[in-house]
């Protein structure tokens, strides 16, 4: 087979789990006939008609709100953000209503939320967001955030199939950076599973989503200096696979977090505590956070370069820590 | 377009539904006033929002409903709860907290649903989302091929969100089979109507979204009742969502602890006469559909069932601790096995067969081209030429460090006790 992008990963994830299962519907902005703003829909209305490729107007908290009426009758709608930005205009319907009623009515709502997401391509400050914190701390949503072709249609699929309301994050610097080749089969990869992507002994360096790359880059770099990090890719963060994180730390004692969410009240922070909570004894440093400024995401180049993590940053900081 | 279209014919109904209107209007005020003592008697741990007054626009939507319809009530829809098949214990156990209660206890008020069996969608405090939700849920009966209607209720307050402009919008350019019933009881909370909307009939709402509205007096429960049944007809025929606005007057305070000071009191007075239920025995008496027997055995029936249900919710408990920290995931098949009822082929739908060209036809100007280019296409950011796709290409090079970096010293074990007791 041949290599495909990240994009076209999603692509396949969302046709084949339409073609297998009639219940599976996509609702969005622009999905059908363009076939999405970044074409992960290209060629979904063709195949899946108007009843199943459902173009709306520009309301998110009606995209949200419809998606979630319609899972309560057994289907399993997809809905897209254009952008994830977005999808603060719809924190209302996703945070109070469709998060809340399992627990509250016992009302699952089997729906995915998923967009791009994610800086390093000149976006701006609305086109460039990381959101899973504000969600993280919504008890009733599980949160995906992918880093390589395999795993976004994996990992799509296994939302797709779930139960619960998955927000699931594309970063959209990996759109069409990256290509792999991904098995012919239907097969999916499990939520709330992280992945060691680089063994090592000297510390670990938890990351995700396009940070992953600037993580392993780092790593090659810092081997060559004789420093072996262990590289984990988070994958889901909600819920979060402590099992993989704490096995890896305990090796370890030390662990950098790695993310482009800005720094205060990333998940870097949460991560902290798992480890003073659970892995006091086993540090042999503090825990090192490299994460984007806190600001909103600036428009120019030289701004967004200085805003967001990068492997020199990701380098140092691991050196430093190796050495304390 | 007119303000809102003539007012549906009054019609005969059958006796038993002039009869059923009126035990479910008498049966929604005997549950609140039932509850109201249970408040008063710190029964009920949370608040309390009363219908007194709007009985008839409650019990007369609901009316109009099928079984296989669906409806997502606003907290004061106890009527419309009643009529739709809730038993009225578990009004009284969702007020009081209880574990036998629908939410076992995780929410109060009119706040549960019941998927499976009498098709309703919970409600939450803020307002106007159920419309999009209901709108979904239209838009999913259509395509499982039942003929369902929903029905949500908002009002003169919850007008003004957003989602209610978003959901309504959606609902019009789906031509999904809604029927919202704005309950105008012109006051939200302290702010009377005028100070909200600058409209005489909020029922011109529906101008903006091109749909049809009706306006009907909502203390008229047979009025109520048979335009709500005219709209849920059209709405089951195709003609898309539907508007009904139902004038009334809420006569208590937003809740238990408000006594609405700042409601005129010739304005009150002025409702009070117009109560939902004496007009509606009025209009039976002189119909001769009632009698003083006749509205005696309805009392009775009411009290028996009101004791026992009331019985039942005090004798219940309060839910265990431990629950607090369950039910946030559903957790598969075995916690939901999540099946549509299909009532249309589903062949028609696997293998895919449709062969959808992607333009736009544009009146009167003809059709648009594909933008299908496959992995060709433009996107909107971040693309980069096909060549150029090694993220090193995009990095700069990490810089060495000056001289190598001593082998990292992994401290020994022994060290972390001192390291704890040095603290």
């Amino acid at each position: 087979m041949a290599p495909v992008t990240f994009l076209e990963a999603i692509r396949q994830a969302m046709f084949e789990e339409m073609a297998a299962d009639p219940r599976v519907v996509l609702i969005g902005e622009d999905v059908g006939v363009y076939g999405g703003a970044f074409k992960t829909s290209e060629g979904l209305l063709e195949k899946f008609g108007w009843e199943r490729v459902i173009d709306t107007p520009i309301s998110e908290s009606a995209i949200i709100g419809a998606a979630c009426g319609m899972s309560y009758l057994g289907l399993r709608p997809i809905a897209e953000m254009q952008f994830i930005d977005f999808i603060a205009c719809c924190f209302n319907q996703l945070t109070n209503f469709v998060a809340k009623g399992h627990y509250l009515w016992n009302a699952p709502a089997p729906i995915v939320v998923r967009g791009p997401s994610g800086g390093g391509v000149h976006g701006g400050p609305f086109h460039s967001l990381n959101p899973e914190m504000y969600f993280l701390h919504t008890p009733g949503f599980k949160i995906v955030y992918p880093s390589t072709p395999y795993d976004a249609k994996g990992l799509l699929k296994s939302a797709i199939r779930d139960n619960n309301p998955v927000l699931f994050f594309e970063h959209k610097f990996l759109y069409r950076r990256i290509k792999e080749e991904i098995p012919s089969d239907d097969y999916t990869v499990p939520l709330g599973k992280a992945i060691v992507r680089r063994e090592g002994k000297h510390l670990t360096i938890l990351s995700y989503a396009a940070m992953m790359l600037t993580s392993l880059e780092a790593a090659e770099a810092l081997a060559k200096e004789g420093i072996e990090a262990e590289v984990i890719d988070l994958r889901t963060l909600l819920p979060l696979d402590e099992e993989t994180i704490l096995n890896s730390v305990k090796k370890t004692n030390k662990c950098l977090v790695v993310h482009e969410d800005t720094k205060t009240g990333g998940i870097a922070g949460e991560i902290s505590a798992i480890l003073f909570e659970k892995a006091f004894h086993d540090l042999d440093g503090p825990l090192v956070r490299v994460a984007s400024l806190d600001t909103p995401v600036p428009y120019a180049p030289t701004l967004e370069e200085a805003f967001l993590p990068n492997a020199q940053k990701v380098f140092t900081a691991a050196r430093d820590l190796a050495r304390f | 377009m007119p303000a809102s279209e003539t007012p549906v014919k009054p019609q005969k109904l059958a006796r038993q539904q002039y009869l059923d209107l009126y035990y479910y209007m008498r049966l929604n005020r005997e549950v609140e006033d039932a509850m109201t003592n249970l408040f008063r008697q710190n029964k009920i741990v949370g608040g309390l929002y009363a219908s007194l007054g709007q009985e008839a626009i409650s019990v007369g939507t609901a009316y109009a409903l099928e079984k296989r319809d669906w409806m997502a009530p606003m907290i004061r829809n106890i009527g419309a709860l009643l009529v739709k098949g809730v038993p009225p214990r578990d009004i009284f156990t969702q007020h009081m907290a209880k574990y036998t209660s629908p939410t076992k206890g995780k929410d109060g008020t009119s706040h549960f649903g019941d998927l499976d069996n009498l098709h309703i969608v919970s409600p939450i405090s803020m307002l106007g989302d159920l419309i999009p939700v209901m709108t979904g849920v239209a838009m999913a009966g259509r395509y499982l091929g039942q003929k369902i209607v929903t029905m949500t209720w908002i009002g003169d307050g919850g007008s003004s969100t957003g989602v209610f402009h978003e959901g309504l919008n959606l609902a019009a350019s789906q031509k999904a089979a809604l029927v919202l019933i704005l309950e105008n009881n012109l006051w939200a909370y302290s702010t009377p109507v005028r100070r909200q909307v600058p409209l005489e009939n909020l029922a011109d709402r529906a101008k903006a979204y091109g749909i049809s509205s009706y306006i009907v007096d909502g203390n008229d429960v047979v009025a109520v009742y048979t335009t709500a049944k005219a709209a849920v007809e059209r709405a089951r025929a195709g003609e898309g969502p539907i508007l009904i606005e139902a004038k009334t007057f809420r006569r208590r305070g937003h809740a238990q602890h408000d006594p609405a000071e700042y409601v005129p009191k010739d304005q009150r007075s002025f409702w009070e006469k117009r109560d939902p239920i004496t007009l509606y025995e009025a209009f039976l008496t002189k119909e001769k559909l009632l009698d003083a027997e006749g509205k005696k055995e309805i009392e009775h029936k009411i009290h028996s069932l009101l004791e026992k249900e009331r019985e039942f919710a005090e004798n219940s408990p309060m839910p265990p601790p431990e629950t607090a920290a369950q039910g946030v995931y559903c957790t598969g098949p075995e916690c939901h096995n999540i099946q549509p009822k299909w009532e249309r082929p589903v062949d028609e739908l696997l293998p895919p067969k449709s062969s959808v060209e992607p333009v736009w036809i544009v009146e009167g100007f003809g059709r648009g081209v594909s933008s299908s280019r496959g992995a060709a296409a433009p996107i909107h950011f971040g693309d980069v030429p096909p060549a150029a796709v090694s993220p090193e290409k995009d990095a700069a090079p990490i810089k060495p460090m000056k001289k190598p970096a001593p082998p990292p010293v992994k401290k020994s074990a022994s060290r972390k006790p001192a390291k704890k007791g040095g603290r």
